[in-house]
């Protein structure tokens, strides 16, 4: 094993001093590389829809998308008008403003339907016949009996009242269903601008009326705004953070342009990698920008710090940098192993975006390792390195008697630290998984704001139903209609509930009409040909682009029901929602159930589809980390007992988050393995120095502690800080998902730090007592080989 | 009525002979407005107008027809209607049509009886045999699908030759026929559609395909007309393929063998019939 590693280090004084003889080239040819690879990039999109979140075989997706294939896609927009000076919506000029959006509307780029009190096909009767036209033909040029008498219309239809204007008619809204081609990305990009523009075209026309724009569109719009504000705030930030820490650890300019050329060079690579695969970047996956340049910083800390301890000692400059790849080649390589490995374990996520950003993440570490053992010895030969003389007794000083007060409490430290990591992870199962893709964003991005200013009015999360009739044109059987009428009112009466739309009403409306509007008609007709001759007669008269097609299926043997949830409704009660639902078909009509589908049942199991999918993923990820450690410590023993120190803080920082928020979305099945693998990296360095102490210099194990404190104490606090600043970074973006795992992270790396030092001396203490008759044994071992 | 339109057997007519003739004939008078003073649009309403009157004297037609209706997720459904059309008077009305459901069962024996106009909202009445009532159809919109299909009830009402303005794009190949292709413009209002192109074959001067471009001048539907057969002169496509650019749903319409000279007349047509079908 000894001469494995003087094999190993003889390779990395080989490499060192090869790339320093050659280190124009190895320069050269790394910019060159990252520039071909780096061109790439270029062909980076971003997705700008929702499902992007959701994999091929996720059952929730696939009713999703069986549900719109039989009767219409589902995005939107929702155009929200609130009078600035309450008055009422109708009145003829609010009116003639929504007229004029409802009109325009049909032209907004892929718009194939447009529902308002405006053009909603009002039906009645004179005598013998049927009058189908728009609840308000001429929008601004109503009577004042007529606005009346409409308002008492709009108000008395169910199908309009809770869903296009409020029971107070205070507020009303425009819906407009798009059927993207998607074929481009610029798709929802351009229907949103033209949106915001026809919405600002009619505020200036009508300035009392404020007009707020949500839907789906909106929302798939905004995915891709948060990754652009995330690219112009988050990144010229973390730039800043290197260029400041960089200085700070290492105190020269031209050692920090070195660091900051190598993280450069190694998004690049990452990028180009990710543009040349075709990825296109959604969700957390542009993170893997910032986590690259907090990882790929790591490895160039730790070894201009040794290059600089050793100058400082009196090396020259080439000498120095040959003799710190030296010491940091094993480490440097198994923490980039290890982190590499809790990244490419995200492969096993239902999210294909976190499938992106393991893999990009792991590319960009993969370039920062080789880099950092090429390009950056070769440019530190070419810069000069200026070595201030700085007394560091101080902080050896500090770090000794840290050493010296953890030895002398470890047993009470212990306890301490066990206890309270154990009270965290009992509260976990407290934790409440929570997705609601409204509060995806923050309210720096439209989407949230405005929906966030209406959602009292209107609610906000459908629920689609496909009720099934059994048979073709069995919409139209009486007994049918009836269960569907029961479903409705149960659907109306459920507390989380604030409007349906189901064509009972529809039934219902007509066979008043067709029997002279009397109002003892305003049921459901008992002849199944009756009914389906109404629906004949009804489609017969509606106009371009307001047919019954998204609302009944084209064999007419199932229909489809829409529940929409109020606004504010919890992931929780969602499910209930859900739950409540299927109880009711299968108490009172298992024959007709369609499952409850839609983008928020989607994002309603998410995290829990997530979580399940991770378990695999994690597991796997665990034991190859836990080999690598045995590798690295040569030690099975040891090994098994780092695992204590790497998976605790995880857990810990899971209770903690169930202590202090208490709610998380479908981010937290990613955070376990990726921060397994970076946290890993100070127990690396811990146990490797506390290793060598024990075995070659044949120290107490309380030595040992102190030797581990004193030689890598201040690189792991240094370390801890990076990567804090760097997951600190994430938890700025405009994309909850993004916020969660960057905090999640971060509370892990700093719960690691706290364990490593607080609670891993007095773990191994522990061992080395119970077992000091093997150890001796496995010393003389080391010894004999050596 | 686009659904069977008409033919030309004199094949080595030239379009200039032709349309001399279609001129001398009196009844056959060119709405100015519709024909417009550009060489383009008047080129476009020309051969419009001879495929258009090319069949006129068929009087009245019979045909079975079968619907077939499918959605994006591979459903299928079928629904069958006789189709009777009396040949309009002049080019200031339009036909005379009516619908007699077949199936599904529980439609079976509702009728829809048409009086088509140029400019002005159609006349339509329905006739309900669950309700044994009349109803009259007062809306102005007949842009909507037609029983759930891709087609829209002003689809079949579209050769109606002053129903629009035209414009002459050019020639075109298409299925290995050289095609007049022409685009028009609906003159009626609450039209579902900006624009329709269709391609004329110069060879029985048929349209073999018309597009139809919705309110934001996109490609809406495509309906490929195909499998023409000649009667006595009168040529008649007998399956019609519509297919929704945006939605991906699709409806073929199929026909069977045309009845003409049927003997029937305007009394036929009347609201009146309609109780008396059966």
């Amino acid at each position: 094993m000894a001469n494995a590693r003087n094999r190993l280090d003889d390779f990395a004084v080989g490499l060192a001093t090869w790339v320093i003889r050659l280190r124009w080239i190895v320069i050269l040819a790394a910019i060159a590389g990252a520039l071909y690879v780096g061109q790439n990039a270029q062909k980076l999109e971003y997705s700008n829809n929702y499902r992007t979140f959701f994999s091929e075989d996720n059952p929730e997706l696939k009713n999703f998308e069986e549900f719109q294939a039989t009767y219409t896609k589902s995005d939107n927009f929702l155009f929200v008008f609130v009078p600035k000076d309450d008055s009422k919506v109708f009145i003829n000029r609010n009116l003639e403003a929504i007229g004029q959006l409802t009109e325009e509307a049909w032209r907004l780029p892929f718009a194939t339907r447009v529902d308002s009190i405006t053009n909603f096909q009002y039906t009645y009767a004179i005598g013998d016949e049927l009058i189908v036209e728009d609840l308000v033909p001429e929008p601004g040029a109503t009577s004042p009996q007529g606005l009346l008498d409409k308002e008492a219309a709009a108000l008395a239809e169910p199908l309009l009242n809770g869903q296009l204007i409020t029971s107070d008619a205070s507020v009303t809204a425009v819906n407009v269903v798009l059927t993207y081609p998607e074929k481009s990305l610029t798709e929802v990009p351009e229907a949103v601008a033209a949106a915001r523009a026809l919405r600002a075209q009619i505020e200036e026309a009508y300035p009392d009326l404020e007009i707020y724009l949500t839907g789906t569109s909106m929302l798939n719009n905004a995915f891709g705004e948060a990754i652009q504000s995330d690219f112009k705030t988050l990144i010229p930030l973390m730039i800043g953070i290197i260029i400041v820490t960089t200085i700070i650890a290492v105190r020269s300019v031209s050692a920090t342009f070195a660091t900051l050329s190598l993280v450069i060079l190694s998004t690049m690579f990452a990028m180009g990698w990710a543009g040349f695969v075709g990825i296109k970047l959604a969700g957390p996956s542009p993170s893997s920008v910032i986590v690259i340049l907090t990882l790929a910083i790591a490895d160039s800390i730790h070894i201009l710090m040794s290059a600089r301890s050793s100058m400082r000692a009196g090396m020259a400059q080439r000498e120095a940098i040959i003799e710190s790849i030296r010491i940091n080649f094993l480490a440097v390589s198994i923490t980039s192993l290890t982190t590499i490995v809790g990244f490419l374990s995200l492969n096993f996520s239902d999210s294909p975006p976190f499938h992106d950003f393991g893999n990009i993440s792991a590319v960009g570490i993969l370039a920062a390792w080789g880099l950092s053992l090429t390009f950056l010895p070769a440019i530190l030969s070419v810069v000069p390195l200026r070595v201030k003389t700085v007394d560091e007794s101080d902080r050896g000083s500090f770090l000794r008697g840290f050493a010296n007060f953890v030895i002398a409490n470890n047993r009470k430290l212990f306890v301490v630290m066990a206890a309270v990591s154990a009270a965290a992870i009992a509260m976990i199962p407290t934790i409440e998984l929570s997705d609601q893709f409204r509060k995806y964003f923050d309210p720096r991005i439209e989407f949230r704001s405005d929906t966030d200013a209406v959602i009292d009015y209107f609610g906000f999360y459908p629920m689609e139903f496909s009720v099934k009739a059994g048979e073709p044109g069995g919409v139209s059987d009486p007994a049918f209609l009836e269960k569907l009428e029961e479903f409705t009112e149960w659907l109306r009466a459920h507390p989380s509930v604030v409007h349906v739309y189901s064509v009972a009403d529809i039934m219902k409306r007509l066979n008043k009409n067709l029997n002279e509007d009397k109002p003892e008609y305003y049921s459901l007709p008992e002849d199944r040909d009756l009914s389906a001759q109404y629906l004949l007669l009804f489609e017969l008269s509606l106009p371009y682009g307001l047919d019954l097609n998204d609302r009944i299926n084209i064999d007419k043997s199932s229909t489809r029901v829409t529940a929409t949830l109020e606004g504010e409704i919890s992931t929780k009660d969602i499910r209930q929602f859900l739950k409540d639902s299927d109880a009711w078909f299968d108490e009172n009509a298992p024959e007709i159930e369609g499952p409850a589908t839609g983008p928020q049942v989607m994002f309603t199991f998410i995290a829990q589809r997530n979580v399940e999918s991770m378990v695999t993923g994690t597991s796997i990820a665990i034991v190859l980390i836990a080999f690598i450690m045995m590798a690295a410590l040569r030690s099975f023993s040891m090994g098994l007992l780092s695992m204590v120190p790497n998976g605790l803080p995880i857990l810990s920082a899971f209770g903690v988050w169930a202590i202090l928020v208490g709610e998380v979305g479908f981010s937290v099945a990613a955070v376990a393995s990726l921060s397994l693998g970076i946290v890993i990296d100070d127990t690396v360095h811990f146990l490797t120095k506390y290793m060598r102490a024990r075995r070659e210099k044949g120290l107490s194990a309380e030595d040992s502690i102190r030797y581990a404190f004193e030689t890598v104490g201040a690189a792991i606090i240094f370390n801890t800080i990076i990567l804090l600043a760097g997951f600190l970074v994430l938890t700025l973006s405009a994309f909850k998902i993004n916020m969660e795992l960057g905090m999640l992270t971060s509370l892990t790396i700093a719960i690691a730090l706290v364990l490593d030092f607080l609670l891993l001396p007095g773990l191994l203490l522990m061992t080395a007592r119970d077992r000091k008759g093997t150890e001796a044994v496995s010393q003389g071992e080391s010894h004999a080989t050596a | 009525m686009l659904l069977h339109k008409n033919p030309f057997r004199a094949k080595t007519l030239t379009f200039a002979a032709m349309t001399a003739l279609i001129s001398a004939s009196s009844a056959l008078a060119d709405d100015p407005a519709a024909r417009g003073d550009t060489p383009e649009s008047q080129k476009g309403y020309d051969i419009s107008a001879r495929s258009d009157r090319s069949d006129s004297g068929y009087g009245d037609s019979k045909v079975d027809a079968r619907m077939v209706l499918r959605n994006r997720a591979g459903q299928e459904t079928v629904r069958n209607f006789s189709f009777t059309t009396l040949e309009k008077e002049t080019e200031d009305v339009g036909d005379k049509s009516l619908v007699v459901f077949q199936s599904p069962r529980d439609v079976e024996g509702t009728a829809l009886l048409s009086h088509a106009k140029i400019l002005d909202p159609d006349d339509q009445w329905l006739f309900l045999p669950a309700l044994k009532r009349v109803k009259r159809i007062s809306s102005s919109n007949k842009s909507g699908a037609f029983v759930g299909s891709e087609f829209a009830f002003e689809d079949f009402t579209i050769t109606e030759l002053n129903k629009f303005t035209y414009n002459y794009v050019g020639e075109e190949e298409l299925d290995g026929m050289t095609m007049d292709v022409i685009e028009r413009f609906p003159r009626y209002e609450k039209s579902g559609y900006t624009k329709q192109k269709s391609w004329v074959d110069q060879d029985i001067f048929q349209a073999r395909k018309l597009e139809f471009y919705d309110r934001k001048g996109e490609l809406l539907k495509t309906l490929i007309l195909s499998d023409y057969r000649e009667y006595d002169g009168v040529w008649r496509a007998h399956t019609l393929s519509m297919v929704n650019a945006q939605t991906g749903k699709q409806t073929d319409l199929v026909y069977d063998t045309y009845s003409f000279k049927n003997g029937l007349d305007a009394n036929d047509f009347q609201q009146g019939i309609l109780t008396r079908l059966r």
